[in-house]
């Protein structure tokens, strides 16, 4: 039997291959190992508190009765800025996808991004600083003429450092998320059924109406989770702007409190079991967080095969 | 005799508003805004505000009238989209104006990026204040944490995310192992970035012991929000280079990871570039994090292994949550302002070079 | 400077897919071979596993064996990457490296495997190659401008330039011309011609006007119908497959019956 002279090769090149793919697949693995390992530590470091009497947490009541109402303050903030980003980001989404001039279009959207590249801290110092002050007059209206209604419950904050104010800050940090993905979505709206409307005589607000939304449902709706998860988890805005306190009602009022913005505050002065019950604070929000991406992204590819998006 | 010019109109325009229409709306608004608003105290937003929902109200009714309600509606919703873009503008327009107008005074002072916070105390600005003199202490030290931070991150972020990318293009083929990565990937995407902060915190606290408070845990904390944005835009420039080629490239013989090296990575390097600077531009204003992992300094440190470390971002929310002089908070919102000038200024030319770098180095196609 | 190749019951499969059966060919060492056959008769798929390029694709594999002057490309502890160096290929599409120079275009084979080479050999293998490939003339004074502002005949040829300079035994052509116009398409063929004198050449083509043209031999696939695997129908000298075949098939492709 002859030998095959094709089987006289360059081992080095060989070795080559075998260690750049198994660089690339370590660096793969790396993240999962990171993403697990660390989640563990959480868990770890979070236990103590998990365990420890009642009576040493703070507020005395044990750790569910610590987070429960920062839980709650979470939410309403997240809330608020939702109801408040949600119909503004659509309608800047529609503007930059079907009303702006072509020309313009891409450089207003590169301004909605801009909205984005600001530091998350300015906003906080803006809102701490500007709208706070700029917005109290306001709160004294609505504490006046709406005061009946429990969320507008006087006397009105003299500072506006109040949950609705943060609430406010959060939603123009949660607007260019929402947009930049309900924009990518509207223009994927397929021209076919957008001319088969306007050629039925639609108006051009009909033709959204027919077309461009029910297409881009499932779209907004993964927009919406995620700007959710960013306003759930976004800390300065908060930090910065809310006088914090017990939970309470009415927005216009200081008090409440988000988890993030609890760590923030408190994470570098503790010590002992304080940092063990913030890290536990810090692993509720992951959780939750984690819940709300996961459904968002259910959602995306839920609904990838006919919407075309990924 | 000269023929009688009749003018007709068109039976295609007819029962419309004239083009000119939303003009008279708009200047009756605005001057009727002016008025109502004199009424009750002036101001330019209120008169804005006021002038807006007039036009809006305006326009809708006579479209109404003239038109009929389907026109109406589309009107309605016309002005309530680009209102909503202008409303979108506001907030954007006021940071950027109050930053500028608040951090000026701040940023020209002289030794503000050349000096530290080392041994200014609450006693100089009370001094500053009461005897109006130069605001003393500067960023400098928060400046170089920054760099210093952001450096290690990078230099931690892109090779483990430029790999895993193209792990995920080159190797993956749909496995498992590559879906598990995308899935965990997305996963990263959404960490809180103060959860990202507590992570690196609560690993450094169980491996090197607790309260390990150093720059290195900051820019540990920092890649975990960086990575998943690298893995992500260089995935995305990975995929567009064409496949045919990486068949050019096989068929001379080139081994495969030559020619990932030596064709797809250079064909794509703009697109990648472009990415870990927008990465770069995205984690280098992050507050939460730091705030949680490299502690408080006043003092310049070099070494992001050893000690607290100040960055930019932590020292405007120190500067404003507690200031220096807590009787005269003045010169420290001087500063935290001067400071966020630099850092907004930072993040927009790091935003600017992106798109530069993605058209600059774009590969030539000469057609 | 070319060597013979000579297949023996090969199969091709994609995962569970048999795309081409039983194929059995002898191809002689310094001639041109046409491959024609209809769309999706498996002839570019047969012609990818004459130097292991279909493993490209995940799923892709081979029985039987192909030998190169002898050699089993397919025998166990044959690097793809040896086969590659001695059998060329050219592709469908022109495409010249975009973040190269012609020159480095042309010299891609040899500094992407990290050969240390002298300036002046790399200088004399450009100049040989281009020659080779005819685009010397055309380009000698831009050497240092991107390939791809070449015409797309000049980028295929700068294709064919670059193949050449790792000095193969064999060139695959991938339908070479489909993307050029008649004039590009001409410059191609007759360099194909030339190229006989020192390599085995393989092509496949749509365009049964080009075989007739420039094959010494000519191979006919065909395929039953969707889904059944392509077959090597007949295979002879140019002449007889277009005025004489044996199949009838083959009659009614060449006479344009079908196809």
């Amino acid at each position: 039997m002859t030998t095959n002279s094709l089987t006289t090769s360059q081992g080095a090149g060989r070795a080559g291959d075998k260690v750049f793919s198994g660089a690339a697949m370590a660096a793969g693995c790396l993240i999962l190992a990171v993403l697990f390992g660390v989640a563990l530590f959480l868990v770890v470091q979070a236990i103590p508190a998990l365990a420890a009497p009642p009576a040493d947490i703070q507020g005395g009541h044990g750790f569910f009765a610590y987070i429960a109402p920062i839980v709650v303050g979470t939410l309403i903030a997240a809330v608020i800025a939702l109801v408040i980003a949600t119909p503004v980001a659509i309608g800047v989404a529609l503007f930059i996808s079907h009303y702006a001039p072509r020309r313009l279009a891409s450089g207003l959207g590169y301004v909605v991004d801009l909205l984005a590249a600001i530091p998350s801290v300015v906003y906080g110092a803006w809102g701490a600083a500007f709208l706070a002050k700029e917005i109290s007059p306001a709160y004294d209206w609505l504490a006046n003429n709406l005061g009946w209604i429990p969320i507008f419950q006087g006397p009105a904050s003299a500072t506006g450092k109040t949950i609705l104010t943060a609430g406010i800050v959060l939603s123009v940090m949660v607007l260019p998320i929402i947009t930049s993905l309900s924009r990518e979505i509207f223009l994927q709206t397929p021209k076919l059924h957008e001319e088969a409307a306007l050629a039925l005589g639609a108006t051009r607000w009909e033709m959204i109406r027919m077309a461009v939304l029910p297409f881009g449902r499932p779209g907004i709706v993964s927009a919406i989770m995620l700007g959710l998860g960013r306003a759930l988890g976004e800390t300065m805005a908060v930090a910065l702007v809310l006088s914090s306190g017990v939970l309470t009602a009415s927005l216009i009022q200081s008090g409440n409190q988000t988890i993030a913005a609890e760590i923030a505050l408190n994470f570098p002065e503790a010590s002992g079991l304080k940092v063990n019950t913030l890290i536990a604070a810090g692993l509720v929000l992951f959780v939750i967080t984690l819940g709300v991406n996961m459904i968002a992204r259910w959602i995306i590819t839920k609904h990838k095969e006919f919407s075309g998006a990924n | 005799m000269t023929a009688t010019v009749v003018r007709k109109r068109s039976a295609l325009t007819k029962g419309q508003l004239p083009k000119f229409a939303p003009y008279i709306v708009l200047a009756v608004a605005v001057i009727v805004g002016a008025a109502i608003l004199a009424l009750i105290g002036f101001n330019a937003f209120g008169w804005g505000v006021v002038s807006a929902a007039l036009f809006t109200i305006g326009l809708v009714a006579w479209s109404g009238a003239v038109e009929g309600a389907r026109k109406a509606k589309d009107k309605l919703a016309t002005c309530l989209i680009v209102g909503s873009f202008l409303i979108a503008l506001l907030p954007l327009v006021s940071v950027i104006w109050t930053v500028l107008v608040n951090g000026i005074p701040g940023l020209v002072t002289p030794g503000f990026l050349g000096t530290s916070m080392n041994g200014v105390t609450g006693a100089f600005d009370n001094k500053a204040v009461e005897e109006g003199g130069k605001v003393l202490g500067g960023i400098y030290h928060a400046l170089l944490g920054t760099l210093q931070i952001t450096l290690l991150a990078t230099v931690i972020s892109v090779p483990v995310g430029l790999l895993t990318a193209i792990y995920l293009v080159e190797y993956g083929n749909d496995r498992p192992l590559a879906r598990a990565i995308t899935f965990f990937v997305d996963v990263m995407t959404g960490i809180p970035s103060i959860v990202a902060g507590l992570f690196a915190a609560a690993f450094f606290f169980a491996v090197v012991g607790p309260g390990t408070k150093t720059g290195a845990v900051a820019a540990v904390a920092l890649s975990v929000l960086m990575i998943p944005v690298v893995v992500r835009s260089s995935e995305e420039m990975l995929k567009i280079v064409p496949n045919e080629l990486r068949e050019a490239s096989y068929a001379l013989g080139v081994r495969k990871w030559r020619t990932i090296t030596k064709v797809v990575i250079p064909t794509a390097i703009s697109g990648i570039a472009s990415g870990v600077t927008l990465a770069i531009a995205r984690v280098i204003g992050e507050t939460a994090p730091i705030l949680v992992t490299a502690g408080f300094a006043t003092t310049i440190n070099n070494n992001v292994f050893g000690g607290w470390m100040a960055s930019l971002p932590t020292f405007i929310y120190t500067q404003i949550l507690n200031p220096t002089s807590p009787s005269n908070p003045g010169p420290s919102d001087q500063r935290a302002w001067g400071a966020a000038l630099v850092l907004i200024i930072l993040v927009m030319l790091l935003n600017l070079g992106a798109r530069l770098i993605a058209r600059l180095f774009a590969p030539k196609t000469g057609r | 400077m070319s060597k013979r190749i000579d297949v023996k019951d090969l199969n091709v499969y994609y995962g569970s897919f048999l795309a081409v059966e039983d194929v059995n060919i002898n191809i002689e060492a310094k001639s041109v071979t046409a491959f024609i056959g209809p769309s999706g008769c498996g002839k570019s798929t047969f012609l990818r596993t004459l130097n292991r390029m279909h493993e490209v694709l995940p799923g892709a594999r081979v029985e039987g064996e192909v030998l190169l002057d002898g050699d089993n490309l397919y025998d166990a502890g044959v690097d793809p990457v040896t086969v590659r160096t001695q059998v060329g290929m050219v592709f469908q599409r022109p495409n010249p490296f975009p973040t190269m120079s012609i020159r480095d275009n042309v010299l891609a084979g040899v500094k992407l495997n990290n050969k240390k080479i002298s300036k002046g050999e790399a200088d004399a293998l450009v100049e040989k190659s281009l020659v080779g490939a005819n685009l010397w003339n055309e380009v000698k004074d831009r050497l240092d401008k991107p390939g791809s502002g070449l015409s797309g005949g000049q980028q295929q040829r700068l294709c064919i330039a670059r193949a050449i300079a790792v000095e193969p035994q064999v060139i695959l052509m991938d339908e070479p011309c489909s993307a050029l116009d008649p004039i590009s398409t001409l410059a191609v063929e007759d360099l194909i011609n030339e190229l006989k004198d020192q390599y085995t050449v393989v092509i496949v083509t749509h365009n049964m006007q080009q075989a007739a043209r420039v094959s010494d031999k000519t191979a006919f696939f065909n395929i039953a119908g969707t889904g059944k695997p392509g077959k090597l129908i007949e295979f002879a000298d140019t002449t007889t497959i277009f005025n004489n075949p044996s199949q009838k098939a083959t009659e009614d492709y060449v006479s344009g019956r079908f196809g």
